[in-house]
């Protein structure tokens, strides 16, 4: 079994995020670092691969996105992946969910991988979609948000909470799975792993390599277009307080519900 | 031909209520630019009634066809399907877990442009925008759509079913469309499990919200004694439901449910989107946390920084005693 798990390098979390008035996407200049969801992804591999049921030859990690992504591979690497690829070019630069989706499924297509992983969301798009996009394209079942799985024979069987409860889904593969934070409790990487990382395999991409056409990716390529940026409707600060004397948070706290009639 | 389509989730008799803000919406938009506004029903042996009942929610026709329920795949086959053979402007989705999965995969097949979490879609000049915050709702998009079909996934309770074309009944057509190979590969075993006791969250007045931060599943017993103390309720987040700490019947949010009580205490919640959906509404909002950059102190009207370990027990004593005396 071969596993590409997909990952992204994201604004890191203590980052003020914003958006390039100019451009109307993420200013991506700060501090960044591995989408914290993909960890749970990479941590899904590596415990197909431990488990014993399934004969993992080889955990990729795969991203799409400018030079300074390649952090984030050297973090998946560190967490346990064989090797890594990097999709880098000018004209995938804006590129919506349609034309990344499209262009992600060209690189796995020539890695022709029997699981893709993923994790269900970017800290940064906020957006769950890019598994779904991904499967249409390479033919392949797909689950989003899954919370347990487990190998059997050639097929996952899946849990996650969908509208009415919990479901249990059973996949055959291949298949492309976004796992939910849920899944499991990523491992730290060894001092020898995060040293070693950077002289793992790297295949760098550009869209001539993968046969991407590029009328179908970057801003070009979009089917959406950003009309206006605004700031959100104005919303009144709520009162804080700083805990700093317990006794008397609480009375402050017992206070503030008995003025709005929230007391018995 | 203009129009929009839209998917009408259902489970047992009932349709999902994302589902008919989706189709009340749709008509609204249908109006505005020209064309009517269809939904797609996929189950097995979906009942007349319940497709005819979309047209109360102004749905001028359902289509009805015959297929796994519950995953996404199979409805992306029908619904592309009935995007090109009737050439539908736009598909809305309300919002949900399926509604995300069927319109990427409508993306896909359709090189279609897709946005989601969008709170808002306003009609220009004949066409749709799509409004949707980004960044944790520090800025809010316009996205315009290139071409057609465009796809909207709505977030949580973003359109409002609206049953004012009472008495209504929509066409129903079978349709029968071949699904895709990849399509059959999944398999639903198990639909809708409940985990946990049966709670009822959606009535109480008080509510103490637990998340992540209680650090472990005893932490909900100092949510459950607050809440004693108030008289109110314990609700909880996605990830303590999904990590087994307490039942998903008390789930605020996303794929779990809608609250609008007097009073929203959350304790050790960082308030990501998916939580905020569920609780927005609510009249008071409490947040205790020991992050100072929480994003739920973005939206709480009382916001204390403090380990609540500490806050808690006391605020409950000082209830209980309040109470006694």
């Amino acid at each position: 079994v071969k596993i590409c798990v997909l990952v992204k390098q994201v604004p890191d979390a203590a980052v003020e995020k914003r958006v390039d008035p100019s451009t109307g996407r993420l200013d991506r200049s700060g501090e960044t670092n591995l989408n914290p969801f993909d960890t749970h992804a990479i941590e899904a591999a590596m415990q197909i691969k431990e488990g014993g049921k399934a004969d993992v030859e080889e955990i990729v990690a795969v991203t799409m996105g400018p030079e300074n992504a390649v952090r984030a591979l050297h973090k998946a690497v560190s967490l346990g992946a064989d090797r890594s690829v990097q999709l880098s070019d000018d004209a995938l630069a804006g590129s919506d969910v349609c034309a990344t989706g499209y262009a992600l499924a060209r690189v796995l297509e020539q890695e022709s991988p029997d699981l893709v992983l993923l994790g269900q969301q970017s800290d940064d798009g906020e957006c769950y979609t890019i598994g779904a996009v991904v499967a249409d394209h390479l033919k392949m079942p797909s689950l989003t948000q899954v919370i347990q799985m487990d190998v059997e024979g050639g097929s996952l069987r899946c849990e996650r909470q969908a509208e009415y409860g919990y479901d249990t889904v059973e996949v055959e593969l291949p298949a492309v799975i976004s796992v939910g934070d849920a899944i499991n409790e990523p491992r730290y990487p060894s001092l020898k792993a995060i040293m070693g990382a950077k002289k793992k395999q790297l295949d760098k991409k550009a869209i001539g390599d993968v046969g991407i056409e590029a009328d179908r990716v970057g801003v070009d390529g979009s089917r959406t277009s950003v009309e206006a940026i605004n700031p959100p409707p104005a919303k009144q600060a709520g009162e804080v307080i700083e805990d700093e004397d317990t006794n008397e948070t609480v009375e402050k706290i017992v206070a503030w519900l008995d003025e709005r009639k929230l007391l018995a | 031909m203009s129009g929009i389509l839209t998917y009408a989730l259902h489970y047992g008799n009932e349709v999902n209520k994302n589902s008919l803000g989706a189709v009340s919406e749709a008509a609204r938009l249908a109006r505005e630019i020209g064309g009517e506004a269809h939904a797609v029903v996929v189950g097995e042996s979906v009942a007349d009634e319940l497709c005819q009942s979309l047209g109360a929610y102004g749905a001028s026709k359902v289509f009805r066809a015959e297929a796994l329920e519950g995953l996404a795949q199979p409805v992306v086959d029908v619904m592309a399907k009935l995007i090109d053979d009737h050439g539908y402007s736009y598909a809305l989705f309300g919002g949900g877990l399926l509604g995300f999965e069927i319109g990427a995969g409508l993306t896909a097949r359709l090189g279609a442009g897709v946005t989601m979490e969008v709170t808002e879609v306003k009609a220009q000049d004949g066409k749709l925008v799509a409004v949707r915050p980004i960044l944790q709702d520090s800025a809010v998009v316009d996205s315009g759509y290139v071409v057609e079909p465009g796809i909207i996934i709505g977030r949580l309770n973003a359109f409002e079913a609206d049953a004012s074309s009472n008495g209504a009944s929509a066409e129903v057509e079978d349709v029968q469309v071949e699904l895709s190979e990849w399509s059959t590969k999944a398999r639903m075993v198990n639909r809708g499990e409940q985990r946990g006791a049966e709670v009822n969250i959606e009535d109480a007045d008080l509510l103490v919200a637990g998340g992540r931060g209680l650090g472990k599943a005893e932490g909900f017993e100092l949510c459950e004694q607050l809440a004693d103390a108030l008289g109110g309720a314990v609700a909880a987040t996605r990830a303590v439901v999904d990590a087994g700490w307490y039942p998903y019947s008390a789930q605020i949010g996303q794929t779990g449910k809608t609250v609008a009580p007097k009073l929203y205490l959350a304790a050790g919640i960082s308030g990501a989107i998916q939580h905020k959906v569920g609780m927005q509404a609510s009249e008071n909002v409490v947040a205790i946390n020991k992050d100072p950059n929480a994003p739920i102190f973005e939206f709480s009207d009382l916001g204390v920084v403090g380990d609540l370990n500490k806050i808690l027990p006391k605020l409950t004593e000082a209830l209980k005693a309040r109470k006694g005396g």
